[in-house]
């Protein structure tokens, strides 16, 4: 059947890390599939794919979404941000992923843009976290190296930077 | 790890929707926040012809607040069921069991009509809705049904609805005067599905007696379940008077289908679901009497 005629394509548009973006997709085309193999943007990456690891982490209008665990179509008319959006436009990296390089917040960094961008969340809802609200927040994120430890040192040290940027 | 190809449909009104699900029938599945179907799908435990999204829908992520009741649109996402301070005050056990879904990614796309719809028996909002006695609204191109939560769920993922209805609203009661409430869940790790878990609400009258008591299960049945055999053990008891591990206890004992799996054998379950109970009662009524 030609792509035309497809009951099963659709139309997408949206726009990632700010520029618009639009497609002719397999409705079944995940929202992580799209960004990687439409949009080329392979920063996000695909864990386990049913939604229990965290990497594919992504902003939806700011909110922080699994982008595997939704479909491309559902983003019609949305925004998205994924870790490449997350620096400056000059490659400068953000308050979140300066923390993570300075406190060694990752070993083999498959998990990383996932942490990146849930931590992004994090701190724009809540600038000042405890110990325990961090915990929480990165719950849902799986690291396989175990460095969960960089990891949380990381996140505190981007929240007082960041407070540090406001103040 | 790649769902099966689907027709897509984007209705803008719930009629439109009712007019698709009426044509297609049990080949379509209704498509909200997917935070259980997408993976569902992904992993070909579920395979549609048809999915009806209904993520677009004009009014169907509703919260209305009102001095009786509230109402929770079908698509009304976790987070926000979570933050909404008005709802906080209104149905307290809502606001608090939400943390324990998931995770914040999770419930910012995830719905209570989705939970409620999908049945899982270790589903946190179910067992609110069965605890305290919400009325589940369906509506199909025929007709719309109100049905009491204790009879929407019949199985394992089952549930009363029929393939062309929607669930379009589920509205819990508000209880005022002196009351308390409490959800406590056993699992592994944050955000994994409960081994057994708990949701309790008490108010008491004069004399500290108990007045209305709700106490719902999740984790342990093919079903969500609400605790009747309580009602008869501890109204108008002094509250004080009730020992929460037998409460706890009377509760377990009243489950005959305890689920036994790789995360806990029946007996296991049965334990930590009577442990649940009586924690989540004990909080619940410590907050009745200092209220």
């Amino acid at each position: 059947m030609l792509d035309g005629e497809n009951p099963s394509r659709v139309a997408v548009e949206c726009q990632v890390n700010g520029v618009a973006r639009s497609a002719t997709v397999q409705a079944r085309l995940t929202l992580a599939d799209f960004l990687r193999e439409v949009c080329g943007l392979t920063g996000t990456h695909l864990g386990c794919e049913h939604g229990a690891c965290g990497a594919c982490s992504v902003l939806l209008d700011g909110d922080v979404v699994r982008s595997c665990l939704m479909f491309a179509v559902q983003a019609n008319g949305r925004r998205v941000t994924t870790v490449e959006g997350m620096g400056g436009p000059d490659g400068a990296l953000s308050p979140v992923q300066e923390a993570f390089r300075s406190e060694h917040g990752l070993q083999c960094g498959f998990c990383t843009p996932g942490f990146v961008v849930t931590v992004t969340a994090l701190l724009k809802d809540n600038p000042d976290p405890s110990e325990t609200d961090i915990r929480e927040a990165l719950s849902g994120n799986l690291c396989r190296c175990t460095g969960y430890q960089g990891i949380l040192k990381a996140v505190a040290v981007a929240a007082r930077a960041g407070r540090g940027a406001v103040e | 790890m790649k769902p099966a190809a689907f027709t897509y449909h984007a209705p803008a009104s719930v009629d439109e929707a009712l007019d698709v699900l009426a044509e297609l029938g049990d080949d379509a599945k209704v498509l909200a926040g997917g935070q259980s179907l997408v993976p569902m799908l992904s992993m070909r435990l579920a395979v549609f012809a048809h999915l009806v999204d209904i993520g677009r829908v004009a009014g169907l992520s509703t919260l209305d607040v009102g001095g009786r009741h509230v109402t929770v649109g079908a698509t009304t996402v976790d987070s926000r069921i979570e933050r909404d301070a008005e709802l906080s005050g209104a149905v307290p056990l809502l606001t608090r069991v939400t943390p324990y879904i998931g995770h914040l990614a999770i419930r910012n796309r995830g719905t209570l009509g989705g939970s409620i719809a999908h049945a899982d028996p270790a589903g946190e909002y179910p067992a609110v809705a069965v605890a305290l006695d919400a009325e589940i609204r369906l509506r199909s191109a025929r007709a719309e049904r109100r049905v009491g939560a204790s009879d929407f769920f019949t199985g394992l993922w089952s549930t009363v609805m029929e393939p062309d209805e929607i669930l379009v609203d589920v509205t819990f009661p508000r209880w005022d005067g002196r009351c308390g409430f409490a959800v406590r869940e056993h699992a592994r790790r944050h955000g994994d599905f409960a081994i057994a878990g708990a949701v309790a609400g008490v108010s008491l009258g004069e004399g500290d007696r108990v007045e209305r008591a709700a106490v719902g299960m999740f984790g342990v049945s093919s079903t969500p379940v609400r605790v009747r055999q309580l009602d008869a053990e501890v109204i108008g008891r002094p509250a004080r008077e009730c020992d929460p591990e037998q409460i706890g206890a009377l509760a377990a004992s009243g489950i005959h289908d305890v689920v036994s799996d790789m995360s806990g054998s029946a007996s296991y379950r049965r334990r930590v679901g009577a442990a649940m109970v009586s924690r989540a009662w004990a909080a619940a009524l410590e907050e009745a009497i200092s209220a």
